[in-house]
């Protein structure tokens, strides 16, 4: 009898021993939007499955930039995952600092994450960080409005297009803006969506020598004519609004067109808090005839700092959140229309998906910019609406407070283009570039 | 002589106090008001914000999301523990330069002054390096010291002030009737300068409740705190201004409440040496 308890106890013992081994406690930082907070929600899936619990550290963009990059930096390892994006993940994975997702097991596919996903992702042909969800740009539009302006929105429209429509939409009297855009200062805000429609102007940030390109006739061509048809037909303040304003001023139904990111279709086509969801349309970002159009690339992708003790859990995690076993998950328990967008190639060839209405939109987008030939010239960086160099993000944000107060009109956009080329310049000659 | 003072003024007086009162608290009653709407109607013209109905929705999305009362716990922790751990250390500081200055004591509190003019981003790499050194890295310990060390400037100077109103001669009798310096600082002076010591830690815990820096920076999961707790509800990409109200809300009421009911102390410590 004595005997049988110290097996009993024993046995325990090394059940509970062997338990506390393998069970992990992975803190995530990630940012605060809606597939991120969906997820959160879901984690005890995960839990279930492998027996690890997750702590959330759940903070606003700006601050978890902030935050991740002052820790890896550090080898701080407050993080076990960290939500990175397409700009941070081939500098981070450059320097060492990620751990290489390269040995993710067979049944997660990787060969199934969309190429420009994994592409944006990757360093020398490794990729750094698994993609959540992807985004690229469009236009989401007023069907409604449309038609009384006697105008049918092309499947691809141009600029010239664009511009007219917006000017046909506008009805200042009661309240309604032909067109609504981001001019919010910010190398992620207006400075994103200027970098991209500059593109499809033939503009580009650098030349193959990192001179600044500023001084351009294309940048001063994308300048005024975005000046112009924002003067004409966009919201009042524009200079500082950013996507939450243009998403609300949307869903008010005081916009006719909106171009904005792919995951804002959601938004807009949800009769919960869109005013207008019955009434939205989808086109592809405009181009201007050169052979690039102005939508950007974006992922929210999950990476390993490089010194975490929980390497193993961590790829655990990541293959959980952005395996198709998840997006299987949220479907069933939230419906396709909430699923995370552009990451899987299977995505798009599921016949439930395939009926959510902006589905093939976003594909068709997210299918069009490529990072690695983003202008109409040649350019040396990688990045559609970024150049994935760490100076990027403060130069940037600097041109983009000289933009807005142009579209405030404290300054000429030739006064702003001068105050850009002399910055980047500048910035670019400390850093050791030209 | 008092100036008299017309009724015609006092009315004056009394609607310039009352509508900077309203314009300061506006943003706050306006922050109560979204968190009881929709998201959907949070956005709405501000006429049909107050008139649409009125739900605890966000208020449950939060609690369910968050784990408030652990961020609660960590806010009350961090606040009142640096607190104390200023007043400690500020105490026998102020007394010094107050009872016994010498030809440098005005250059030092000017000197630990201008550290508050410092920005706080210029030291936060030396600091995490220290953090991670230490292992104090997303520690409740770590962030009481640190506000201690940012607020013991304020604490200083207002204990400095606070002393310097006591006579030097009721000290000296005590010393006379043989009284230890640690039983001059514990039975004389502390008494004495209760009032202004309860409106420095007043000051103090309201100063270290909303810090945002250091607590944003210095956590992740283990002792982020209310600031941490909102922040998580900020999103350039999604409008959550219901909920992010509504967590403002829970955030803030406690402070609301303890300067409510503390509003007579901090007034007296914040005008304290402004009228001679």
């Amino acid at each position: 009898m004595r005997f049988n308890k110290l097996i009993s106890a024993a046995a325990a013992a090394t059940l509970m021993a062997s338990g506390v081994a393998y069970a992990e406690t992975l803190t995530i930082a990630t940012v605060n939007n809606g597939d991120m907070i969906r997820m959160q929600g879901l984690t005890d899936d995960f839990t279930a499955k492998t027996g690890h619990k997750v702590e959330w550290v759940t903070l606003e963009e700006n601050v978890l930039r902030q935050r991740v990059t002052t820790d890896i930096t550090t080898k701080g390892g407050a993080f076990d995952i960290m939500t990175i994006g397409m700009y941070e993940t081939p500098i981070w994975g450059k320097n060492g600092w990620l751990v290489p997702l390269d040995d993710l097991s067979a049944e997660y596919n990787a060969a199934d994450i969309l190429p420009a996903m994994s592409g944006g992702l990757s360093y020398n042909g490794t990729m750094f960080a698994a993609p959540f969800y992807g985004e690229s740009s469009m236009i989401m539009y007023r069907a409604d409005l449309m038609k009384k302006a006697g105008l049918t929105m092309p499947d691809a429209p141009s600029w010239s297009f664009i511009a007219k429509a917006a000017r046909e939409m506008t009805d200042r009297d009661n309240d309604i803006n032909g067109i609504c855009l981001r001019g919010k200062a910010g190398w992620g805000e207006g400075g994103a969506f200027i970098t991209a429609m500059s593109n499809s102007f033939g503009a580009r940030w650098f030349d193959e020598n990192w001179n600044a390109q500023f001084d351009s006739r294309e940048w001063s061509d994308t300048l005024n004519f975005f000046v112009n048809m924002m003067t004409d037909a966009g919201p009042a303040g524009y200079a500082t609004n950013g996507f939450n304003e243009n998403l609300s001023l949307f869903q008010q139904g005081k916009c006719g067109m909106w171009i904005d990111a792919t995951v804002a279709a959601s938004f807009v086509t949800n009769p919960k808090d869109s005013t207008v969801a019955d009434k939205v349309g989808f086109a592809l970002a405009p181009d201007n005839g050169m052979g690039v159009r102005s939508n950007w690339l974006w992922a929210w992708a999950l990476a390993i700092p490089a010194g975490t003790q929980k390497e193993a859990a961590a790829k655990q995690f990541i293959e959980w959140a952005t395996s198709n076993g998840y997006i299987d998950l949220v479907a069933s328990k939230e419906g396709w229309a909430n699923v995370p967008p552009g990451a899987r190639t299977s995505l798009y060839e599921n016949a439930n998906y395939k009926k959510v209405p902006f589905a093939q939109m976003t594909l068709d987008s997210i299918l069009s910019a490529d990072p690695n030939n983003s202008t109409v010239d040649p350019s040396p960086y990688v990045g559609v609406q970024f150049a994935a160099i760490p100076e990027f993000a403060g130069i940037a944000t600097e041109v983009s407070q000289e933009f807005s107060a142009a579209y405030a009109g404290q300054q000429t956009v030739a006064e702003a283009l001068a105050k850009a080329q002399a910055l980047t310049n500048d910035a670019m000659e400390a850093a050791g570039y030209r | 002589m008092a100036r008299a003072v017309t009724p015609r003024r006092k009315l004056f007086n009394t609607l310039l106090a009352w509508a900077v009162g309203m314009i300061i608290f506006f943003p706050i009653f306006w922050i109560f008001v979204l968190s009881f709407k929709t998201e959907g109607d949070a956005i709405s013209t501000p006429l049909e914000v107050l008139t649409s109905a009125w739900t605890l929705e966000s208020y449950a999305v939060v609690q369910d999301r968050s784990d408030y009362f652990k961020h609660f716990t960590n806010s009350v922790i961090i606040a009142v523990g640096s607190t104390l751990l200023g007043v400690l250390v500020a105490v026998p500081a102020a007394w010094s330069m107050a009872f016994v200055p010498s030809k440098r004591t005005r250059g030092i509190l000017m000197w630990m002054l201008s550290t508050k003019m410092l920005p706080a981003v210029g030291v936060l790499y030396p600091i995490y390096l220290l953090f991670i050194e230490m292992g104090l890295l997303d520690s409740r310990t770590g962030l009481v010291i640190v506000l201690m060390l940012i607020n013991l400037p304020i604490i200083v100077w207002m204990l400095y002030t606070y002393f310097r109103e006591i006579p030097v001669e009721i000290l000296e009798a005590a010393r006379m009737d043989g009284a230890s310096l640690r039983s001059e600082l514990l039975y004389v002076l502390t008494p004495m300068a209760i009032p202004g010591i309860a409106s420095t830690v007043l000051l103090n815990v309201i100063l270290a409740w909303n810090e945002a820096f250091w607590t944003l920076n210095l956590t992740a999961a283990k002792a982020a705190p209310l600031t941490a707790f909102i922040a998580s509800y900020s999103s350039p990409e999604g409008l959550f201004y219901a909920k992010l109200s509504a967590a403002s809300v829970m955030a803030i009421t406690p402070i609301l409440i303890m300067g409510w009911f503390s509003q007579k102390q901090l007034v007296r410590g914040l005008t304290f040496g402004a009228v001679k």
